[in-house]
């Protein structure tokens, strides 16, 4: 039996999409069995990013209006076989998309699967409605920003009110380690402050993520880069390891190192 | 014949005043057919002072109607006016009324960022407000935790009402009709601190709780909106 999880923010382009696909990625490279559901609908997103757009032939909306079974819209990953992908409708009207029919597809999957993960569009209306009926779990992710802080407490007291078993879990994406340290980004101290739930992960700004996501393959594919680190390392916590945070400081020269000892700015 | 010799109305004179009983035994109409025969009985001239009544019910119960129109036949032609009309008793949806405006509700959660929490009475709140978030009380606010967002207290209009907090960096504090609200820059809180209306400055101050003593006596008493009410 499987675990449903969404993953969602309230607040829009803080990541949820790029987060699903690459903890998605990084839980199926540990051998895990995947399927990913986007419900966005009229606004896809996963596909591209996951790379497998040209492959869709039949959405959710197709599965919940009952014109062909979940199984023929699953698509499987180009690169493996532990990820699938449910993708999202792009043209058919969102309102027959309701709260039963996703809990009804998601329990079908939890037969089949390990991890459930379903990626929120963003806003507080239906959609999330939908998108948090079947899960079982949640993951609010925020930026070190004040609007997206204010859109993820909002969120979670919606949350805390649904039957989602547990409290949500906090993924802090897009940190900028020079603005938090001068002050001018709140710190991770400040976002948990107000939150008040448990952190999860934190993801630093990389280059990389948004070069992985234009090719179509998750930066979760990619060993060095940062941002993949701290994805697995968040996936190794969703399989309840205890990993310890990322460090922030970026591997500095010795250069660098001694220019600081005498106070010199880079 | 016992009864009709019984008073059923006793005035008295007191310094304040004049305090009238009427007795709670008899049915109302006898006691108003006495009052007015009394009230003729005793009509002042122009000449003299306005006296203010008090009118004591003794266990009897006066709805609104009842009341007017004993109100209307002491300060008809007379030099009377009503200075209060008591009654001991209390209809239960009053006395529960009372009871909800004294206590104080003691809630154990976040107020998070477009939550709103009401209560009649004052809030004991353990927890955070976020920002977006907003707390409101017919009575006083008591926040064992961070206030960030908004806090209402005296709702209904109590200006002596107040509101006290750990941490103190409200977006905006209400009293009654007072609003104030943060200042444009970013500023750091305080800690333990209460905001109240400062009536010379006609306007809601933030101030160290020890002042609460001198300027809120009324709160170490227990009862002391039954007393106002």
């Amino acid at each position: 039996m499987g675990e449903a999880i969404v993953i969602t923010s309230g607040k829009g382009g803080v990541g949820k999409t790029t987060t699903t696909a690459n903890i998605g990625t990084a839980l199926a490279l540990m051998e895990k069995k995947v399927c990913l559901i986007d419900t966005d609908i009229g606004l896809r997103n996963l596909d591209v990013v996951m790379g497998l757009e040209n492959r869709i032939i039949y959405d959710i909306v197709d599965v919940i209006e009952e014109r062909c079974k979940l199984k023929q819209a699953l698509i499987k990953d180009k690169r493996f076989d532990y990820l699938t992908l449910l993708p999202a409708a792009q043209t058919s009207d969102k309102s027959s998309v309701t709260t039963d029919g996703m809990k009804r597809i998601i329990s079908e999957l939890k037969q089949e699967y390990d991890y459930i993960l379903i990626d929120c569009p963003a806003g507080i209306e239906q959609g999330f409605q939908n998108a948090i009926a079947g899960a079982d779990k949640a993951i609010v992710i925020t930026t070190p920003e004040k609007s997206s802080v204010r859109d993820a407490d909002r969120i979670i007291g919606l949350l805390e009110k649904e039957e989602v078993v547990e409290p949500p879990r906090l993924i802090i994406n897009r940190i900028r380690n020079h603005m938090m340290k001068n002050g001018d980004m709140l710190d991770i101290d400040d976002v948990l402050q107000i939150l008040s739930i448990d952190l999860i992960g934190i993801v630093i700004d990389d280059d990389e993520v948004i070069k992985a996501s234009n090719k179509g393959e998750p930066v979760a594919f990619k060993p060095s880069s940062k941002a993949s680190i701290a994805y697995r390392n968040i996936a190794r916590r969703i399989l309840g390891e205890t990993v310890p945070l990322q460090s922030l400081d970026t591997n500095k020269g010795m250069m660098q190192k001694v220019k600081e000892f005498f106070g010199i700015r880079a | 014949m016992a009864q009709e010799k019984r008073q059923l109305i006793t005035m008295k004179g007191t310094k304040d005043g004049l305090t009238l009983f009427i007795d709670d035994s008899c049915s109302f109409n006898q006691a108003l057919q006495e009052l007015k025969y009394k009230m003729n009985e005793s009509k002042p001239t122009t000449t003299e002072p306005v006296v203010a009544v008090r009118v004591k019910l003794g266990s009897r119960y006066l709805r609104e109607e009842q009341i007017s129109e004993l109100r209307q036949i002491i300060t008809n032609e007379n030099r009377f006016t009503i200075h209060s009309i008591e009654s001991d008793v209390v209809l239960r949806e009053e006395a529960r009324q009372w009871q909800a405006n004294s206590e104080i509700k003691a809630v154990n959660r976040i107020v998070r960022s477009g939550q709103v929490l009401h209560v009649t009475g004052d809030l004991l709140l353990i927890g955070d407000v976020n920002p977006g978030g907003k707390v409101m009380a017919t009575g006083n606010i008591y926040i064992m935790g961070n206030l960030r967002g908004i806090a209402h207290a005296g709702v209904d209009g109590d200006t002596r009402a107040f509101i006290a907090a750990s941490y103190m960096n409200p977006s905006q504090l209400r009293i009654a009709h007072y609003i104030s609200r943060a200042p444009d820059y970013e500023s750091d809180g305080v800690y333990m601190e209460c905001g109240l209306v400062d009536e010379e400055q006609d306007k809601i101050i933030i101030d160290r709780l020890q002042v609460l003593p001198q300027k809120r006596k009324e709160i170490n008493r227990f009862e002391r909106r039954m007393q106002n009410g």
